[in-house]
Order: C-alpha cells, then sequence, then structure tokens
C-alpha cells in the first residue's frame, strides 16, 4: 500500500478565524493509520481547534482538510451534557452507532469500568466519566480516533494503563490517533510525530527533532527538554551482544 | 361508528397524543418550549389564511408555521438578539396580526375560543385522516432521525464529528414541530398546544431513566390526559383543550410522588 492511501486525515495550511482573532492558523498535519500524531503546545495554542478543524466541526475554515474515512472516534475536552436528559453509560455508548451488547461491553471492560454499564451518566465522577468517554471511542472501531486530553481527571496509575490501551488500540485496530495531551512523557514514548502549536505550527517532526528544536525549548523551558532528550538517549545507540555500547 | 362526535374527538385525541409522546421528549430535551409556543401562535394568522381562502386548516397552519420557523433562524443568524427574545416577537406580533385580520373577516362567522382552546365538536372524519396519516408520516420521519437528532441533543460536537450531519437532524425536526401543531390545532386549541407536548414529557422525565422509557412514559401520559380530559369536556361541558391539559397537570403532579421515593432511597 502506497502512503497517500493510508492518509486518514490531511491538513493543508488549515486555520481558523473567529471574530477577526486567528485561534489557529497555517497548520498541516496528516494523521496516516497505525499512526499517533500528537498536539502539544501551551493553554490557548489552538491544539482543540486544531482537532475540531481535523474533524470537520468547523465549516468556514482557512485552508482545507480532507477526511478520508467517516469511522471516527472523538473524545472533545470538554463535554457539557444536560443531565435533564435521563441517559445510562450503556444509552451513551450508542449514542452514534448501535452496537451489540458484546461489543459495549468489551470496550467498558477494557477502560475499567464495566460495572458502570447501568449507571446515571450524570452520577458518574469526572475520571469514572472521561473512561467512559473513552471507551465510547473505541467501541466503534473507528478508523480514525481524535483523543482531546483523553485522561484528564483519571487517577495516577489508570492514567498509565490508558495510554497503554491507546497505543494497542492503535496498533490492533492500525488507526490513526490524533492525540492531545501534557504529559510529555507519554506524549515521548508512543507517540510517532509530534506537532508543536502556539498559535501556529512551531515545530513539527519526531520527538527527537521536535526536542531539539530551539523553540520548543523556549515554549516549554529547559526541563521539558530534559524529558525529551532522555526518551532520545535510548534511541542513539545500540546495545551489542557483548555488552558494549555503539553509537549509531 | 364516527358518527359520533365524541367518538372522533376521542380517536383524533389518542392520535394526537402517540405523535406528542415523542416530540414532547425533544422538546424537553432540547428547551425548546418556547419556540413551540411561538410556533402554535403564528397558526392562527394560519388558521385564518384557511378561511379567507377556503383552504384545508392543518396544510395552511402547517405552511405559516414553517415560514415563521425559518424566518426565525434568519433572526438569529442576523441579528444580535437573544432567542427568547426573538420568540417572543414572533409569538405575540404573529398572533395580534392573526387577531386584527380576524377582525377584518367580519363576513365569516368565527369560533375563536375554539381556536384557542380547542374544540371536539369540530373534529371531522376528515381531520381523523389528517391526523393519523399526518400522524403517522411524523413518528416515521422521527424514527428515521432518530440517532442524529438525539446525538446531536446530547452533544452537538460529538454528533458532527462522527458524521450523523446534526443539521439536517435539527432542520427536520424543526418541520416536525410544524406539522405536530397543525394536525393538533383542532384539539387542543393553539394556545395550549404546547403543554400537550411538555406536560406528558415532563411527568414522563420523572418515572424514567432512561430516554426510551421516557418516550414510552410520555405517549401513555398523553393518551390518559386525552382520555380523561375528553370524558371530563363531555361531562362538564369544557373546553377540550383546557380539560386534556388540567387531566395532564393531575398526572403530572401524581408523578412528582414517584421521583420523591427515588430521591429518599438514594440518600
Amino acid at each position: 500500500m502506497s502512503t497517500d492511501q493510508n492518509i486518514l486525515v490531511k491538513l493543508n495550511d488549515a486555520g481558523l478565524q473567529l471574530n477577526n482573532k486567528w485561534l489557529v492558523k497555517g497548520v498541516s498535519l496528516q494523521v496516516e493509520k497505525g499512526k499517533i500524531v500528537t498536539l502539544i503546545g501551551p493553554n490557548g495554542s489552538g491544539k482543540s481547534t486544531t482537532a475540531k478543524i481535523a474533524l470537520g466541526i468547523y465549516k468556514k475554515i482557512d485552508g482545507s482538510v480532507e477526511k478520508y474515512t467517516n469511522k471516527v472516534g472523538y473524545v472533545p475536552q470538554k463535554i457539557s451534557i444536560d443531565w435533564t436528559l435521563p441517559l445510562r453509560v450503556n444509552d451513551f455508548m450508542m449514542l452514534t452507532e448501535s452496537l451489540n451488547k458484546e461489543t459495549v461491553d468489551e470496550a467498558l471492560s477494557l477502560t475499567g469500568v464495566i460495572h458502570l454499564k447501568d449507571k446515571n451518566l450524570g452520577d458518574l465522577s469526572g475520571g469514572e466519566f472521561q473512561r467512559v468517554l473513552l471507551a465510547r471511542a473505541i467501541s466503534k472501531k473507528p478508523d480514525l480516533l481524535v483523543l482531546d486530553e483523553p485522561v484528564q481527571g483519571v487517577d495516577f496509575t489508570g492514567e498509565m494503563a490508558l495510554y497503554e490501551l491507546i497505543k494497542k488500540i492503535s496498533d490492533e485496530l492500525s488507526c490513526g490517533i490524533l492525540l492531545i495531551s501534557h504529559d510529555l512523557h507519554t506524549v515521548m514514548s508512543a507517540t510517532d510525530h509530534v506537532v508543536c502549536l502556539n498559535g501556529h505550527v512551531c515545530c513539527s517532526g519526531s520527538p527527537m527533532d521536535v526536542a531539539k528544536n530551539n523553540e520548543y525549548k523556549a515554549l516549554f523551558g529547559e526541563q521539558a527538554s530534559q524529558i525529551l532528550s532522555r526518551y532520545q538517549h535510548k534511541h542513539d545507540h545500540i546495545h551489542t551482544d557483548e555488552g558494549e555500547i555503539k553509537k549509531n | 361508528m364516527f358518527d359520533d362526535f365524541f367518538i372522533r374527538a376521542l380517536v383524533a385525541g389518542i392520535g394526537v397524543a402517540f405523535v406528542t409522546g415523542p416530540l414532547g421528549c425533544f422538546v424537553i430535551w432540547r428547551r425548546l418550549s418556547y419556540f413551540g409556543d411561538t410556533l402554535a401562535h403564528s397558526a392562527l394568522l394560519g388558521v385564518t389564511l384557511a378561511f379567507t381562502m377556503e383552504f384545508n386548516i392543518a396544510i395552511s397552519v402547517f405552511v405559516i408555521s414553517s415560514i415563521i420557523a425559518l424566518i426565525l433562524i434568519q433572526l438569529q443568524k442576523k441579528t444580535n438578539l437573544p432567542g427568547d427574545a426573538l420568540l417572543g416577537l414572533l409569538a405575540h406580533s404573529s398572533l395580534a396580526v392573526g387577531l386584527v385580520v380576524i377582525g377584518f373577516l367580519t363576513f365569516i362567522r368565527f369560533d375563536i375560543m375554539g381556536l384557542l382552546f380547542g374544540d371536539i365538536l369540530a373534529v371531522s372524519v376528515n381531520d381523523l385522516l389528517i391526523i393519523w396519516i399526518g400522524g403517522a408520516l411524523i413518528l416515521l420521519v422521527l424514527k428515521l432521525i432518530w440517532k442524529p437528532l438525539f446525538a446531536s441533543t446530547v452533544n452537538y460536537e460529538l454528533a458532527e464529528a462522527e458524521g450523523l450531519n446534526p443539521d439536517r437532524a435539527k432542520a427536520i425536526f424543526t418541520i416536525l414541530m410544524a406539522a405536530i401543531i397543525a394536525i393538533s390545532i383542532k384539539m387542543v386549541g393553539l394556545l395550549l398546544i404546547t403543554g400537550m407536548l411538555i406536560i406528558p414529557a415532563a411527568m414522563a422525565r420523572n418515572l424514567s431513566s432512561s430516554p426510551q422509557s421516557m418516550v414510552i412514559y410520555s405517549i401513555i401520559g398523553g393518551l390518559l390526559s386525552v382520555i380523561i380530559g375528553l370524558f371530563t369536556s363531555l361531562e362538564f361541558n369544557t373546553s377540550s383543550g383546557p380539560s386534556i391539559i388540567t387531566a395532564a397537570l393531575l398526572l403530572f403532579i401524581l408523578s412528582l410522588f414517584k421521583i420523591k421515593q427515588s430521591i429518599k432511597l438514594k440518600n
């Protein structure tokens, strides 16, 4: 298969203007099957906006979006659900697609919330709800997953497990993932491509490339850069059979 | 059997209740109570139009209500006024214009009370056909757009992102609202139609824990309201609309006891 056929969504110089103010400008990126693309950047840098542009939620954008799949799972950063709706977790799982019981149970088990299946959505805690959101997004076995801070409010051990799950899903379903995350450790260990945003793309590339970038250092500080270089270290040498360390 | 006016009214009311049940749930979920009211008020214009042109009332009300809905959508886009102000503006001005036009039509005998509050004597066999065929169509379309409409009611961006086209579902739902008002105007009257949409659905909310069960309870509530209301209307010679809505209110009050119990259990 050529690379082009693997592209799920492609942004060409995309941007969004609201009331004469640019929320984000000139973003070009693409998400391919089986690849994880991560957006990082400070608050208000346009990460969520970029994700929504990729999803086609905004109609009047600059540049263009090419979307090659309709099987999309989305975990929004903020979701306001009207609690006057009588809605159980099970109803919510079937919101955009009718699924059979096994599929729903499997997804809820993967994110560790199967016991909440018959609970009212309004009675869940923040972290529980976040797990349900993730379960709903993966249950329909999408080609493209867009995860906007998917583990916010999840406890520490859960956070690690969910990131591992996300990585596993990307491999098993060979779906493409557009991830927004603040956790640089995770970003660097599991991501194929990093896009660093600050109203525009300030730098992008493999995690190591981004780590070396001066703009990135200016934006996140020296400490963040060290996090990256630790991972970078993993890749710049190999261990030979004799136990020697050999530079690439 | 349809010779008896009361049987006709009962059959008409039952048909209306089957449709207002599910639509009413969406009116509550989507916070459209005042939108329904606005469409209903504009129905008076539709009725006067029907009388002057000697046209079918239901069709003419449907057309006028749809036009008012379109005007509302345009005003929302083009002005800076809040939604409720626009709704009030359209509701009262269309009601006023309707009443003024009626004033000019001195050559036609108008039963204003019947229009405003419903008149079971006025239900003809023709109306029954409109209610049951129109009602079946409304329910069929609602079933077809249920998934995108419900998903976008829960969260617009999720529905849009996952390819459900919520804008189209919303536009179709607006047309369905105009249609239910058109077919139920003779039974309930234009001032009380929104009550028929909201009150049984509100009662259902107190009793249900899932969207599907709320729809079913809402239909049952509507059916009971129609049956109890119409018998009362016959017995005490009251207008059919207020009698049906009062019955619905009583059912709602009864349902309050049910939520009280479940809150007690929770604590």
